[in-house]
């Protein structure tokens, strides 16, 4: 009954497989890029692949930093700072919302969204 | 004797194709698209043991081929050959080989079968994309494949020899 440690061998390395790819950063959807609106106008695009700051705004302030594939705002002079807690966002489809500067952030692009209209 | 061929190829056809049937009645890819229990390749298996790689390989090529055409659409007659065809082939070595019982086999099959989709996917959408549901698959392969192994092993003992 070798060949059964050998199975369970193998299902074991392929569960660590899974867990290691799990586990590892996801790249973001290629082509990915950020699309800045403000009152519903886009005001700038930027390509997620460029590390770059944006400042936004000059009263109502926000800056937008992209760095290593992802977009957060990491400063900004609103009450909330709502837009700031979001955090990165690097998937298609993601936002950070700026209320009181009606300022909006969306990653867009790339594969991943498509997804949803593939049958398998 | 041709008779007996034929009745024995069409039988198992039919089996896969009524498992591939019962398989869309449970929608397993809720959270990720292409997640299968796999049960068809419950007779693969089986043809693969019990009646050799040749006849295995015609009844994984005949059962995509029936499946697509009743069930799927264009695209998914594509993502299935890919992961029949990878599928069937890391089987048929490791049958060969003898390294691994059932189980293994069924497990590395199922995960194959995964990676070859997974393959298809990333040419048509031309998007790396696809690789972010790799781990999610490679788990699902692992699972069904052990469920769909252990029946057959089990299958592959019990059922009594064909007559020559």
């Amino acid at each position: 009954m070798k060949r059964w440690r050998r199975d369970l061998l193998l299902i074991a390395l392929l569960l660590a497989a899974a867990l290691t790819l799990f586990l590892l950063p996801r790249p973001s959807a290629a082509g990915a890029a950020v699309l800045v609106l403000q009152d519903g106008e886009e005001i700038g695009r930027y390509p997620l692949s460029e590390d770059r700051t944006v400042s936004i705004g000059e009263e109502a302030y926000n800056l937008l930093t992209i760095k290593n594939g992802a977009a957060a705002v990491t400063e900004a002079n609103c009450g909330d700072h709502t837009c700031v807690r979001t955090g990165w966002i690097d998937r298609t489809g993601e936002q950070i919302i700026c209320l009181p500067h009606r300022l909006m952030i969306k990653v867009v692009g790339g594969g991943s969204s498509d997804w949803d209209a593939v049958a398998w | 004797m041709k008779g007996r061929l034929v009745a024995r190829y069409g039988l198992l056809t039919a089996l896969a194709m009524v498992l591939s049937y019962i398989e869309t009645l449970i929608p397993l890819s809720f959270a990720v698209p292409g997640v299968k229990l796999g049960l068809a390749n419950l007779t693969v298996i089986f043809a693969l043991y019990r009646l050799g790689p040749k006849p295995a390989a015609a009844l994984s090529l005949l059962r995509v081929a029936l499946v697509s055409f009743t069930f799927g659409n264009a695209y998914s007659f594509w993502y299935s050959l890919a992961g029949a065809v990878l599928s069937f082939l890391i089987m048929a070595l490791l049958r060969r080989q003898d390294w691994f019982g059932e189980l293994g086999v069924s497990v590395a099959g199922g995960v194959c079968h995964n990676i070859g989709q997974i393959a298809v996917a990333a040419i048509v959408l031309r998007s790396t994309a696809a690789a972010y549901y790799l781990p999610v698959l490679l788990l699902s392969g692992v699972l069904t494949g052990m469920a769909v192994g252990a029946a057959a092993a089990v299958l592959i003992r019990r059922i009594p020899p064909f007559e020559r």
